[in-house]
């Protein structure tokens, strides 16, 4: 069934988008990342204009964010002391994102930035979360289901304006979640996502949360950045189109459940080592892009972007 | 009203070039309006019409037809990628003026029998010629190549295309065609347009507009998106939120049960 979108101005299979949408739900109910570092990608594709991809994935993200919050809400894993901190963190960037994506949309390269960026951030943290899952996995089995020590920060815990996270079992200083907060808050403005594969492995690797937790924890601050950023797109550029993100997110949602029971009933390494794979592949595939002889030198643009 | 004005002007035309408005073109057009509807997948537009004339047929060569539509002009910037430190780039990008979103020109015969490249030159028929870049960048060399990209580009998209031998003459006075308007047309003013030639060379021309739009829900969206920007990004966010809950509840009444 083809339909039209009004925004984006093609016509689209409406039943390629809800399964698009779904399988990026379902990775987003496992792993607790908005999906939008997929998403963007494969809108564009399917031939969506890419200024529309990543306004509207934006406000996809916030239902599948907001159908997965709930279940994790439902079975307490979700530090809103923690998210809150991040939020304000979070929204400060995104701010300041939007204020740099524009200047370097002014000196014309931006295309390359972004890819550059996923490129970097994907192939960093997607390695150091793969050989660190990996460590864990041979860990456990040697040592038999001994819980593995967790490193403890000197520096983090050196710290003024600490606080107490009772769901996360932390007590540490503010600072922390809060640049971790601004810096992702920068980046999914630049690269158009909600910034959840950054922020999952920064509360697990920086902050040394639970990984239970920070799945819900991370969903309920990208709710939050990513209704901004819709909120952003739609009243300067005009690019959000809602018949695309409802078709999206009935996909999305649905798949963010199924997700998420997947997600319960699998070990913390595991998810770990799948989400590593994941990224990596996505960074291989941009890094391709990149590297090798593209079969189209020439791109079209609106004269607007000069 | 345009048909009598023109009618009226070849009369008071006629004696002086007699034989070039022999023959003038009555268009039909199976709709003047395309409606883009949700779910819009495309359209086809009869073109038909027949050459009214005072005189007998010409002897010599046999008429041709031509119909070229085209959709709104835009500017469009074209980047090149170049490698540079192992990686492609965006280095260089000319503005090309004016780029239709969407052309077809269908011919009775192949394209250089039916239209002298003089011909061609004068009323810009052939897709090379109705993109018009004038100011290209002098730095660039080679800035024939960005335009000739735009045109494979689009061709490519199935937005640009020749379609030779596509219009039925007969007799050479009736003639009929069908362009197909692919799914992903841009709103605006279509303009349709017929040339007579014989011998490649233009007798007769006539022009008229098809207007493509949005209609119903989808006009309704876009008006709301660009003149309610704040009310449309929170209608989306709450659609968003909605729909989050809503299958979260869902799926809880199903496993509850």
């Amino acid at each position: 069934m083809q339909i039209y979108l009004p925004i984006a101005e093609v016509s689209v299979n409406a039943f390629l988008l809800l399964g698009l949408g779904g399988m990026v739900g379902i990775l987003s109910g496992m792993f607790g990342v908005g999906g939008g570092f997929l998403m963007t990608p494969l809108l564009f594709f399917i031939g969506i204009p890419p200024a529309v991809a990543v306004a509207t994935e934006a406000n996809q993200i916030v239902a599948s964010s907001f159908s997965g919050v709930l279940a994790h809400f439902r079975r307490r894993t979700v530090d809103f002391r923690m998210g809150t901190i991040l939020l304000i963190g979070g929204l400060t960037g995104a701010a300041l994102g939007v204020v740099l994506f524009n200047y370097l949309k002014s000196l014309g390269q931006v295309d390359l930035l972004v890819k550059l960026c996923y490129v970097v951030f994907l192939g960093i943290i997607g390695g150091l979360m793969f050989i660190e899952s990996l460590n864990a996995i041979r860990k456990s089995r040697k040592s038999g289901g001994t819980v593995p020590k967790r490193r403890q920060r000197g520096w983090i815990h050196a710290m003024p304006f600490k606080m107490r996270f009772r769901t996360s079992g932390l007590y540490i200083s503010v600072i922390p979640p809060v640049v971790v907060g601004l810096l992702v808050g920068v980046l999914s403005a630049i690269m158009g996502v909600g910034g959840g594969f950054i922020m999952v492995p920064a509360m697990i690797y920086l902050l040394g949360m639970p990984t239970k937790v920070v799945v819900g924890t991370s969903l309920f601050q990208i709710i939050f950045v990513t209704a901004f950023t819709t909120m952003l797109h739609a009243t300067t550029n005009y690019t959000v189109d809602v018949v695309l993100a409802v078709l999206l997110l009935i996909g999305g949602v649905i798949g963010a459940q199924i997700g998420t029971v997947i997600g319960a009933r699998m070990k913390a390494e595991q998810l770990r080592i799948l989400l590593a794979g994941l990224v990596l592949a996505v960074c291989a595939k941009l890094a391709l892009d990149l590297l090798l002889m593209p079969s189209e030198l020439f791109s079209l643009g609106a004269s607007g972007g000069h | 009203m345009r048909r009598i004005v023109l009618v009226t002007l070849l009369a008071l035309v006629m004696p002086l070039m007699a034989t070039a408005t022999e023959e003038q073109v009555v268009l039909g057009l199976s709709r003047d309006r395309v409606a883009i509807t949700a779910d819009f997948d495309g359209s086809d537009i009869l073109i038909f019409g027949a050459v009214k004339r005072e005189t007998p047929i010409p002897q010599g060569d046999p008429l041709q037809v031509i119909v070229a539509v085209s959709g709104p002009s835009t500017p469009v910037l074209v980047r090149r990628k170049e490698k540079k430190l192992g990686i492609w780039v965006n280095t260089d990008s000319v503005l090309v003026d004016s780029a239709p979103s969407f052309y077809a020109a269908a011919t009775s015969a192949p394209f250089s029998q039916a239209l002298s490249d003089t011909e061609d030159l004068r009323h810009k028929v052939s897709i090379k010629r109705a993109i018009r870049s004038v100011g290209a960048d002098m730095n660039i060399a080679d800035a024939q190549e960005f335009t000739r990209a735009v045109v494979r580009i689009r061709q490519n998209e199935g937005l640009y295309s020749i379609r030779e031998n596509t219009v039925a003459v007969d007799e050479q006075t009736l003639f009929r065609t069908e362009i197909d308007m692919p799914a992903n047309l841009t709103e605006g003013e279509y303009v349709a347009r017929i040339f007579l030639t014989r011998g490649g060379k233009v007798v007769s021309n006539f022009q008229t507009t098809i207007d493509v739009r949005k209609v119903g829900l989808e006009r309704f969206l876009f008006n709301l998106a660009h003149q309610q920007p704040v009310l449309y990004g929170l209608m989306s966010l709450a659609i968003a939120i909605a729909a989050g809950w809503g299958a979260s509840a869902a799926f809880r009444a199903l496993r509850g049960t």
